[in-house]
């Protein structure tokens, strides 16, 4: 059984139709790259499965539990957690607050110490700006927080949308790397990306979205040797 | 001596408007909008007081438990069926309901109540100060405003900033969106915010109509509105901006009456709206708002 399971979703922002009728799967374990040019539907794509948006038709089954209808904070307590694009991290709040928050749905206060502790050993940089309010941060500071911050619910599944826009290839590289380990210690991702070549270089098994629909799917390592995904995207 | 008279009743005033205009800050704070139907619970609550007073032995203190618990389910209704509806919709949308729903409750009132202003009669006895050989008085009324108003301050101030419903207030005044992504109830914690504010709002009633002790259906609409304009020249949003505002708007409309004119006080009063909207539009405390690219 599938960890995610997207079926025939259709979306739409008042009468324009976003996604019209992708079907996806990501197993456990997996990284799962989600790649296509601007506006093709990725970020709309996350947003209905963390249920941000509610779809037109279709279903999100997620641990084999239909979560289509559920709203958004109660699908974070399941184990899914989104780094959203834009990172949106709370700005006047200080960096601790903010993972505290990312524990928001959890109870027991010395897990999530452990879980803080985590986080610093992903991200040494949060800990040593603990107490700096995040508006201060820099992009590639921020987008660390993001990523702490969803791991705070101690998710199973993370969605990462665009986690390397903006930063510098120096960072975008690091970001990937923290990407890696976070899946090495057992969390599922499904990262959404423009950056097509850094997010199949790390992937197992990549989609392609083209205009709300998806046009290629398949193992990272054939999609990059894809003529059509290098002409595409990847600027060959 | 008279100055520090008038300047104390500024600041009892001031008090008052301190305390309505901490609820229409955090409701704002944290939802994004102007509950213009905000004064009009002080109403409501300052006649729930009238009619358990008047009407059965119960203590007034009680009668005040009872008439915040009362405005808090209001305020609760009120977001529930009015403004909830209309979340996601126009600034203007919200905007226009609430000066209904203020509409709404100055009528009802009107209807259940009447017309005939009411004779609120003060149950707060605490004893006056004298300073320099009985010039200065500070009456009991005045000590109690102030206290409140302070504690309600230190108390929603710590509340906001050191608890995690207070935690989620400020991640949602920050970015709903986001704010669910935690996990957090955004509809909850918006009632939770109009529940706090109006049952502020029936502590400022009593405090209001202790002092100026005709109460009617329009009890609460230019209180509110005055208090209104504290906050935004506090700063919008902003807990110690809403208590500076209140101060600040009590002593001027007192000072004007007294060496000015009393017709021309409230105009003075929102002639300071207009001068603050045009010199720093975000208030004294307010934060700038920062435009995202």
């Amino acid at each position: 059984m599938a960890l995610l399971e997207v079926k025939d979703l259709e979306v739409s922002y008042g009468v324009i139709r976003a996604i019209k009728g992708i079907s996806f799967q990501v197993e456990e374990g997996e990284i799962i790259a989600l790649i296509g040019a601007n506006g093709a539907g990725k970020t709309t794509t996350l947003h209905t499965i963390s249920g941000l948006m509610k779809p037109d038709k279709g279903s999100v089954i997620y641990n084999g539990e239909d979560i289509t209808k559920k709203p958004a904070y109660q699908i974070v307590s399941m184990g899914m957690a989104q780094v959203p694009e834009g990172r949106r991290v709370f700005s006047n709040l200080t960096v601790l607050d903010n993972l505290k928050l990312g524990a928001y749905s959890r109870k027991n206060k010395d897990e999530i110490k452990d879980s803080i502790k985590y986080v610093y050993e992903k991200f040494p940089r949060l800990e040593e700006r603990k107490n700096q309010v995040a508006g201060t941060l820099s992009g590639g500071e921020q987008q660390m927080l993001a990523m702490g911050r969803a791991l705070m619910s101690r998710p199973k599944l993370i969605l990462m949308d665009e986690p390397s826009m903006g930063l510098s290839p120096l960072l975008v590289n690091e970001i990937f790397d923290i990407i890696r380990s976070i899946n090495e210690n057992g969390t599922t991702v499904l990262l959404v990306e423009q950056n097509a070549k850094k997010a199949l270089e790390i992937a197992d098994r990549g989609y392609v979205l083209e205009t709300g629909s998806i046009s290629l799917s398949g193992d990272a390592k054939d999609l990059m040797n894809n003529d059509e995904v290098r002409k595409a995207y990847l600027g060959e | 001596m008279e100055f520090l008279n008038n300047v104390i009743n500024g600041i009892s005033l001031g008090s008052i408007y301190a305390v309505i205009a901490l609820g229409y800050t955090m409701v704002y704070g944290i939802a994004k909008m102007l509950n213009f139907a905000h004064g009009d619970i002080i109403m409501v609550g300052s006649y729930i007081v009238f009619i358990l007073m008047s009407r059965t032995s119960v203590n007034p203190y009680i009668a005040l438990l009872i008439s915040i618990a009362a405005c808090t389910v209001l305020g609760v209704l009120v977001e529930r069926l009015a403004y909830r509806p209309l979340r996601g919709a126009s600034p203007l949308a919200v905007l226009i309901t609430a000066i209904g729903v203020s509409y709404f409750l100055e009528n009802a009132a009107l209807l259940i109540f009447g017309s005939q202003a009411k004779n609120f009669t003060s149950f707060i006895k605490f004893p006056s100060i004298t300073f320099g050989g009985g010039a200065v008085v500070i009456q009991g009324l005045t000590i109690v405003t102030i206290v409140v108003s302070l504690v309600i301050m230190i108390v929603l101030t710590l509340f906001v900033n050191k608890t995690k419903p207070g935690k989620a207030m400020l991640a949602v005044s920050e970015d709903q969106g986001a704010a669910q992504l935690m996990g957090i109830n955004v509809n909850k914690t918006i009632a939770l915010t109009f529940a706090i504010g109006s049952g502020l709002a029936a502590i400022a009633g009593v405090l209001l109509c202790s002092k100026y002790p005709t109460l009617s259906s329009q009890t609460g609409a230019m209180p509110g509105i005055k208090a209104f304009v504290a906050a935004v020249l506090g700063g919008i949003g902003s807990i110690p901006g809403a208590a500076i505002g209140g101060l600040l708007i009590g002593i001027i409309e007192i000072l004007s009456k007294t060496y000015i004119s009393s017709q021309l006080s409230d105009a003075i009063v929102f002639a300071v709206l207009i001068v603050v909207l045009l010199v720093k539009p975000t208030g004294i405390l307010g934060k700038k708002v920062q435009v995202k690219v």
